[in-house]
């Protein structure tokens, strides 16, 4: 298994993708939102499977936040 | 009608006051379950045993109610695990419920792999376990229980360890060779001995009900995340001997310790969750927060802890006196060898390193379990009810569910007591982990293969249909005659014969070679805690010698 997490360019559609996420959250609540993502996090989380992966992904995403 | 623990006569032994110090082999500090186990393994070894306890009585309540089959294993050994098994309430499917759905939102089976002596789990009371080992410990010569005897003071030298004992008739001295301190959670030899015992404390508390009651309910476990008749919170239920039901509520961190534990407040909860018509008694109620702890180290020059004087965990994942017997069964059979000079104290190095890998692997496994019962954030808490929701639909959620991970044997892979695999192997069981039982028959009688283990040190030599060389067998007998000995035990297929000279076991389900994934003229060596210290494709007698130097702590000392 390839366990190198991709940060390049790997979404067909992005455009589309995006708007996926945005319409998920349609009509919700703070509170809602919260748990819409937490779903799809964990949904994502599965078919991605790796834990190497996800680990990454987390640290990336942490440090994307933090050193703003 | 509440249960009343059994007492037993404080001792006032002949050395209090005499000024005379009174000397001892091994000295055992807490008669709990763990120190019981403690010195009834030490003293079936051959070593002579002192357990002092403070107290004159049993447990106060249920308290440790399930016992894993890697403890009911060592319990086999040492004589009383069939007690246990027959008494115990044996279950191996557990539930999870979430908010008022009849249905659960997950199962699981204890028992994947069947074919073994001992059941998965059982669940009984800890004062039956602490009743059968002191019915053990009773036919013992070597091993004396002193019951009101308090340990208030401790000096550990490089030779001896010194012990202030108080009593009810006065005080006196010991001084034993060595002092193992199983004298629980808020050890005073810890303390005494300014030990460090870090980790942290969970902001919650848990109501425990045992109530005895006839309603029909099936011998499962039983968890339930946020239902209304506890809402916001868990609850868990499991089935013990006569009746006794254990009812788990989390009742959150603000409460009055005193009022939730009185019968009036605890009423309305148990008929909340089990119908108002529900007549029941009250067997012993209980609230306690808990701790992920572990001690620095488990052993110094002459002191040794074992239980949860060296680690706490949260009691999902019945981690705590499960883990507390692998301790003891990691330690009998080396503070024996190098008691009696066969092995450097290195041995007892191992003890501590080993099990301190258990001990941390037990702590992080409990602390997420903790972390998903009771979320510590607000998205923690919108996380766990998320993968509760997916799990109503999606098989994949169920697997994030943490109601606890229920107790298994931590394996060793790097101590330096093992042999690394020379030979390529996929799968069997590898260096540094506990055997895994299998049925065999032996001289015509249906048998279990762990029940050939323990004690010493074992080989499985796996013969083929034409049975063994007699080199090789010359071979296996020398073995059996060193210093610290090597049993060899040979493994055949069903309808070849057994051996004339060496006991054999005969693989009448195949399962031995399945389970080791063995092929003809393998060779396992045990260590005498039934662990895996080395294994080879080919039997090389000088292998196999250097092997035991290292398992018993003598790697430097290969020739």
């Amino acid at each position: 298994m390839n366990d190198t997490l991709i940060l390049d360019p790997n979404t067909a559609d992005p455009d589309d993708a995006y708007q996926c996420i945005i319409d998920m959250h349609k009509g919700l609540d703070d509170d809602e939102s919260h748990a819409v993502n937490a779903r799809l996090i964990l949904i994502l989380a599965n078919h991605v499977g790796d834990k190497n992966i996800i680990a990454k992904a987390t640290v990336v995403a942490r440090k994307s936040l933090l050193e703003k | 009608m509440p249960y009343i623990p059994a007492k037993y006569a404080t001792v006032v032994p002949k050395f209090v006051s005499s000024g005379v110090v009174e000397r001892a082999k091994i000295v055992v500090v807490g008669a709990g379950p763990i120190g019981l186990a403690m010195a009834l393994d030490l003293s079936l070894q051959g070593m002579d045993v002192l357990v002092l306890d403070r107290s004159s009585q049993l447990s106060d309540g249920s308290r440790a109610i399930c016992y894993a089959k890697r403890p009911l294993e060592i319990m086999d050994r040492l004589g009383f695990a069939e007690k246990m098994v027959e008494k115990g309430v044996n279950w191996h499917v557990g539930r999870v419920f979430f908010k008022d759905d009849p249905d659960p939102i997950y199962s699981f089976d204890l028992l994947p792999l069947k074919d073994q002596k001992q059941p998965a789990m059982i669940n009984i009371q800890q004062y039956y376990n602490e009743e059968f080992t002191i019915e053990a410990l009773a036919e013992r010569d070597n091993v004396e229980i002193r019951w009101g005897n308090q340990v208030v003071g401790i000096d550990e030298g490089s030779e001896h360890v010194t012990v202030d004992v108080e009593t009810d008739g006065g005080t006196y001295q010991i001084k034993a060779d060595w002092l193992i301190a199983c004298d629980g959670a808020h050890s005073p030899i810890r303390t005494m001995m300014g030990r460090t015992f870090e980790g942290e404390t969970f902001q919650d508390n848990f109501l425990i009900a045992d109530v005895k009651f006839k309603k029909k309910h099936p011998s499962e476990r039983h968890f339930w995340f946020d239902p209304s008749f506890n809402p916001g919170q868990s609850v868990l239920l499991h089935k013990q001997p006569d009746d006794v039901w254990r009812i788990d509520f989390q009742v959150g961190w603000d409460i009055d310790r005193d009022e939730i534990v009185k019968p009036e407040n605890v009423t309305p909860r148990i008929k909340a969750m089990l119908g108002d018509d529900i007549e029941f008694d009250y067997e012993w109620i209980s609230v306690y927060t808990f701790n992920c702890r572990r001690i620095d180290r488990m052993a110094t020059d002459r002191v040794m802890f074992a239980g949860d004087a060296a680690h706490l965990v949260s009691p999902f994942g019945a981690r705590g006196a499960n883990t507390g017997f692998q301790d003891t069964d990691n330690l009998a059979w080396k503070l024996k060898l190098v008691d009696s000079g066969l092995a450097s104290t290195a041995l007892l190095e191992s003890y501590n390193s080993e099990r301190l890998l258990a001990a941390d692997i037990n702590i992080v496994n409990s602390t997420r379990s903790t972390d998903f019962i009771t979320p510590k954030s607000k998205v923690s808490g919108i996380f766990r009810d998320s993968v509760l929701e997916l799990s109503r639909e999606y098989p994949f959620a169920r697997l994030f569910i943490n109601s606890g991970r229920l107790s298994t044997p931590v394996p060793y892979p790097h101590s330096t007591l093992n042999t690394r695999d020379c030979d390529q192997w996929d799968g069997g069981v590898a260096p540094g982990t506990n055997a895994i039982d299998a049925p065999i028959s032996h001289k015509g009688q249906n048998a279990w293969l762990l029940d050939q283990l323990g004690w010493g040190f074992r080989g499985l030599y796996f013969v083929g249909p034409e049975g063994l060389n007699d080199k090789v067998r010359q071979e296996l007998i020398e073995l059996a005659k060193a210093a610290v000995p090597i049993a060899t035990l040979l493994v055949v297929p069903t309808g070849a014969e057994e051996d004339s000279t060496l006991p054999t076991l005969v693989d009448c389900k195949g399962l031995v070679q399945a389970r080791y994934n063995t092929a003809e003229g393998d060779y396992y060596l045990f260590r005498p805690d039934q662990y895996v210290a080395a294994r080879w494709q080919k039997f090389v007698p000088g292998n196999v010698s250097n092997a035991l130097m290292r398992a018993i702590g003598k790697s430097g000392e290969i020739a």
